[in-house]
């Protein structure tokens, strides 16, 4: 809503600085986002009419006017085409300052001198969509009456201030000058000045011209209808133009901008029908059958449903109600009796009729928050006078007043004590009663309390809080002291598993990886990318009804796509190394009903390579990278032994470079290198690796950890071990079996080398382990130590052929 | 015999002077103190002596051994010294050479900030609630007193997933799941982090965001209190210097409701270009819980009260760091991550 201050003034007397009403509306909660200066910087305009228009001696396009600005014929010179003699335009004098900072001077075209400049409307600042279509581009045309040598900002209202109100939607009443004029009276402590609209009216009655029938009053409480003959249309006064461009709409006729000015001023939108066209002068308010059509203004055939709300006369639908008129009853130059309408529509099956045909217009706007169903006759009265007042109409004696359940006034109860016990301030009852007074609302005692009745324009209030919003608001929020809760204190405590995901995420920061966000939903398309089969349950995703594009359409089933992405990303920025991790949700359908369930999984991806200097290679962002930074975790964390075991089946991930990780029976994830096939759809030239670890069985596998163990007060002993054995044995069995064997003596062991080449025989390698054997009561000795070693060498050789290296 | 002791003593202790080496020293104390020494080899002819000079020789022979074996003492330190002085030296490094460097990994800002206000929280002795990100519309919307076709729902454009499933717009959702669930135990104190949803993609706004949900509900929690807790959480938030104003504005699950904005972070409040030269920031929605909403929880609105209130991760992160473009947040470039 854009509110001209001039026009605000006509409901209360201001007194203030446009910015500073603006500050006071917005901590008064009627937010005002912009204060606009119409006409800055525009000076040295003034009205002129055009006397004389001759060709240029020198150019085709542009033709030598003489105006006259009431003191002075100027010789102007102009390549518009949309002027003619006798015109009445704003000029630009010498000197002249126009919108955007252009200045006049007094020049030469083609060898003519052309003092001043014919203005388009976008010279003055107004805003070109306000402009009538045939001036939109070319010179603005003033009314033939229009006085000269009048200086033109004011004659267009220019000198005037727009406050763009950023309205919540409860507040409904403000969509319209008088409602804001309340709420500025209330807070300047102002009357305000809503006058009675009086006009004559003709002998004739509308009882026998006009006829209205509600069939559905759920949908419609009140219809009012009166009638105006002698209609001319034509032009409306510049004054109403002016201000109906102030705020942002265009004006079209004399017949529509009243409808359309009063809908700004009163917050009720009206509808003016030709009456001739109506058949049987009939109105019947109903539901439209589906399928029934209607031409709207807008030239555009309807399909209507049986959800809408509909305006017919015995002929069908005239109007889609609230919404659009229809192009049969249309008002048009050769209109000369007019129905007008006012009316009260359910806002929720307005909300539902435009959001079906996705028309929202400035009525259905209103419509939707609820208008002031106690003003729907002022306002008809209003247009009527305006009506009258510029000559363009003579309204026939009477109303048709369709009021089916006239709405008994709401009455809240209102306790001061309640007030103090919600905001922890003391408001007298006194100040109470008075700041809703001010607010129009009817207030009478009853004890301690107040009985409040609630004015029809306020549809919002219909409990006590708004009440105490209502008067704290006024009274002032920043009035209102700041305290802290007092009593029962409780303990703030994270739940384990969020304890354990900040952990998570602090030891994979450490670790040198980066944490991103990526959106939950994805591109359905992904699933091809990361190879699923067809059959893949992975591919059944949730999808999104309404999503913003086929890219963002289904919720993620999987993670790793969301940092392929990331790393794709960032190759084509050519930051072509690191590791990242993300912790979110992957969602699941579960098939029955409408449920599903959303699963918390850690994923990483990597690749390339970081660090590396003068002294050192840099670090692999390889398989074994992301293996030691689960290790780091799952050891952080306190997990059960986990193992990991090669899987080759998982068709997103390398067939030979792939484990599912594994803990106390559970699959915790997937570790890997991606497939090659992923790789080259992703278009990376190197090889990534990536993990997914699903936290609910993360969580399963954590063990009552960190019970403190005693150090061990003897000595550990530490012996190396290198044995010859073949590759395809995997590390893992070989540390098994020699975990196995050492027992409870071995403390730890590390496999510290892996060597192939001269010396080891084809297909072998020899693993250098260095075992640490410790007892817990006593000193181990050599020969025992000796003894387990041999074993193990022994166990070893049995088990998997190996061979004991010198 | 004793000018051959003197002079023994006279050339050692030159030699020793001379000496440059720990070596060389050694060399010394065996040519004049060892078993076949030149000292020894003199004492030896001691026999040769008369009982009268005996005494007096071998008192001359133990004043030189004496004072070669303190010169050579005093000597060997100060050589052991030097050489020291010169290992030390020679194993001199570049300290300027860049060290190891060990990778270096970071938090999301979104996820240090979010951390932040729950460390604050929890301890003003909040817990960290958590609800489903797929929504059922009766606890993103109906029970937070919107009905279906309610006007305020436009100001959430809403992604459905089934018409009554939807991608939840507001972390308000874990309310009415929270207060269910506690109902009728008192006081329900719960921040609650996480993703939402809406249908708007443009320069400042992205489809998925991350708000922090915040609740208390007990008997007599007022709206001062409300302010009183913001309040504290701004000045911990931006900093000791920071002002918050509230202004009245609507929700329809709080009433009253109030938009909280804080002082310009980058002017100070004076007015800026960031703050459209107003010299306040709009920063969250908050408000009183509306009764019906306590009421479809399972409280008594009578006895109990509450406030709510939400904000924008990313937006405090914007204005902490001073991020000028939310898409940044969420392109995941590793040279912006980096910075963290
Ligand atoms: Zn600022």
């Amino acid at each position: 809503m854009n509110v001209s201050y001039n026009w605000l003034q006509d409901f209360v007397d201001l007194e203030l600085p446009p910015q500073e009403l603006a500050d006071r509306l917005t901590l008064a909660g009627i937010a005002v986002e912009n204060v606009i200066e119409l006409g800055k910087g525009i000076d040295l305009v003034v009205t002129g009419r055009i006397e004389e228009i001759n060709p240029h001696p020198n150019a085709d396009k542009l033709v030598i006017t003489i105006v006259n600005t009431g003191e002075e014929k100027l010789q102007i010179v102009t390549a518009a085409t949309n002027v003619k003699e006798g015109d009445v335009v704003p000029v630009a004098l010498e000197g002249a300052r126009l919108a955007g900072g252009l200045v006049i001077k007094r020049a030469k075209l083609r060898g003519v001198e052309s003092r001043g400049m014919m203005c388009s409307g976008q010279e003055l600042g107004i805003d070109q969509k306000t402009m009538p279509p045939d001036q939109a581009h070319g010179i603005m045309i003033l009314p033939p009456g229009t006085p000269l040598g009048r200086d033109a900002k004011e004659v267009l209202g220019l000198n005037d201030h727009i406050l763009e109100l950023d309205l919540t939607p409860n507040r409904g009443d403000c969509l319209s000058m008088i409602g804001v004029a309340r709420e500025v009276a209330a807070l300047l402590g102002r009357p305000t000045r809503f006058v009675e609209h009086s006009f004559p009216e003709l002998k004739e009655s509308i009882q026998g011209q006009v006829r209205v029938d509600i069939e559905d009053p759920g949908l419609c409480r009140r219809y009012i209808a009166r009638l105006i003959k002698n209609v001319r249309v034509g032009r409306s006064p510049l004054w109403m133009q002016s201000r109906l461009r102030s705020a942002g709409m265009r004006p079209i006729s004399n017949i529509v901008d009243v409808t359309n000015y009063v809908m700004l001023e009163m917050g009720q939108p009206l509808h003016a029908f030709d009456y001739d066209k109506l058949v049987d002068h009939h109105i019947i308010v109903r539901s439209a059958v589906d399928e029934e059509k209607m031409v709207s203004l807008d030239d555009v055939t309807r399909e209507l449903s049986r959800d809408m709300l509909v305006i017919t006369d015995p002929s069908g639908p005239v109007a889609v109600a609230g919404v659009m008129g229809g192009l049969s009853t249309e008002v048009t130059e050769n209109t000369t009796s007019i129905l007008l309408e006012s009316a009260y529509f359910n806002p929720v099956s307005i909300r539902r009729t435009s959001k079906t045909l996705g028309l929202r217009s400035e009525a259905s706007l209103r419509f939707e928050k609820g208008i002031d169903i106690g003003g729907c006759l002022r306002a008809v009265n209003r247009a009527v006078q305006l009506i009258y007042d510029m000559g363009a109409g003579e309204v026939v004696n009477g109303v048709v007043d369709n009021y089916i359940s006239p709405i008994s006034e709401k009455t809240i109860m209102f306790r001061p004590a309640r007030a103090t016990y919600v905001l922890g301030l003391d408001i007298p009852k006194s100040e109470a009663s008075n700041i809703l007074s001010s607010l129009q609302f009817k207030v009478q005692e009853s004890g301690e309390d107040l009985l409040v009745t609630v004015p029809s324009h306020r549809v919002d209030v219909s409990i006590e809080e708004d009440l105490i919003e209502e008067i704290a608001r006024m009274h002032g929020y920043d009035r209102v002291p700041a305290t802290l809760p007092y009593g029962s204190s409780t303990q703030g405590v994270k739940t384990p598993e969020q304890s354990f995901r900040a952990l998570i995420i602090d030891t994979l920061a450490g670790a040198g990886l980066h944490e991103v966000i990526t959106y939950s939903f994805t591109n359905p398309r992904v699933f091809d990318l990361m190879n699923l089969p067809m059959d893949s349950p992975l591919r059944d995703a949730i999808k999104i009804q309404n999503p913003l594009s086929e890219e963002n359409s289904v919720m993620r089933t999987m993670m790793l796509p969301g940092l392929l992405a990331v790393l794709a990303n960032n190759f084509s920025r050519r930051v072509q190394d690191g590791a990242i991790f993300e912790l979110g949700k992957v969602f699941i359908p579960s098939g029955i009903g409408n449920t599903h369930e959303e699963r918390s999984v850690l994923a990483a991806a990597a690749v390339g390579r970081v660090g590396g200097s003068w002294k050192m290679p840099p670090l692999e962002l390889d398989y074994y990278f992301l293996k030691g930074v689960l290790e780091r975790l799952f050891s952080v964390l306190g997990t059960d032994p986990v193992s990991f075991h090669r899987e080759t089946a998982n068709p997103v991930f390398h067939p030979g470079r792939t484990a599912s990780i594994e803990a106390g029976g559970r699959k915790l994830g997937v570790l890997g290198e991606l497939n090659p096939d992923v790789l080259e759809r992703y278009e990376f030239p190197e090889r990534v690796v990536a993990f997914e670890i699903y936290l609910e069985e993360l969580f399963a596998v954590l063990g009552r950890r960190n019970v403190y163990r005693s150090l061990p007060k003897f000595p550990g002993i530490e012996r190396d071990l290198a044995v010859v054995i073949k590759r395809e044995i995997p590390a893992g069995d070989i540390l098994k079996i020699i975990r196995n064997t050492g027992g409870e003596l071995l403390d730890s062991v590390s496999l510290f080398d892996i060597y192939t080449g001269e010396q080891v025989s084809e297909g072998c390698q020899s693993m250098a382990f260095s075992l640490k054997f410790q007892a817990r009561d006593r000193t181990l000795t050599d020969a025992e130590i000796s003894e387990l070693t041999a074993a193990i060498a022994s166990e070893l050789s049995s088990r998997f052929g190996a061979e004991l290296r010198g | 015999m004793e000018e051959k002791l003197r002079k023994i003593g006279a050339e050692a202790s030159k030699a020793l002077a001379e000496a440059g080496g720990l070596e060389e020293l050694n060399d010394i104390r065996v040519r004049y103190l060892g078993k076949k020494g030149e000292l020894t080899q003199v004492l030896r002819g001691m026999g040769a002596l008369s009982a009268d000079e005996r005494p007096l020789i071998g008192q001359i022979a133990n004043e030189v051994r004496a004072s070669i074996e303190k010169e050579l003492a005093s000597r060997t330190i100060m050589l052991k010294d030097l050489a020291k002085e010169q290992r030390l030296k020679d194993e001199g490094i570049d300290v300027t050479l860049p060290g190891t460097p060990l990778p270096r990994g970071g938090k999301h800002p979104l996820t240090i900030v979010t951390e932040e206000i729950q460390e604050f929280f929890l301890g003003l002795g909040y817990s960290i609630a958590e609800g489903p990100e797929i929504e059922t519309d009766y606890y993103n919307f109906e029970a937070l007193n919107l009905p279906k076709d309610h006007p305020a729902r436009d100001m959430q454009d809403t992604f459905f997933i089934t018409a009554e499933t939807l991608l939840r717009t507001q972390t308000s959702s874990v309310q009415v799941r929270t207060m269910e669930k506690t109902t009728p135990e008192l006081p329900v104190k719960i921040i609650a982090p996480g993703r939402v949803y809406r249908r708007d993609d443009d320069a400042t706004h992205s489809p998925m965001f991350n708000q922090v949900e915040g609740l208390a509900i007990d008997r007599r929690i007022t709206f001062s209190d409300l302010k009183g807790t913001l309040d504290l959480f701004m000045r911990e938030v931006f900093g000791p210097k920071t002002k918050t104003r509230f202004r009245p504005s609507y929700f329809p699950f709080t009433e009253p409701s109030a938009e909280v904005d804080i002082s310009c972070v980058m002017c100070g409040g004076k007015g800026c270009r960031v703050c459209s030269h107003t010299g306040w920031l709009e920063i969250l929605g908050s408000g009183m819980v509306h009764p019906r909403v306590l009421e479809v929880s399972g409280y008594n609105s009578e006895q109990v009260t509450g406030f709510a209130f939400g904000l924008g991760v990313e937006r405090i992160a914007m204005l902490k760091y001073g991020i000028d473009d939310l898409r940044v947040l969420f392109e995941n470039d590793l040279r912006f991550l980096q910075q963290f």
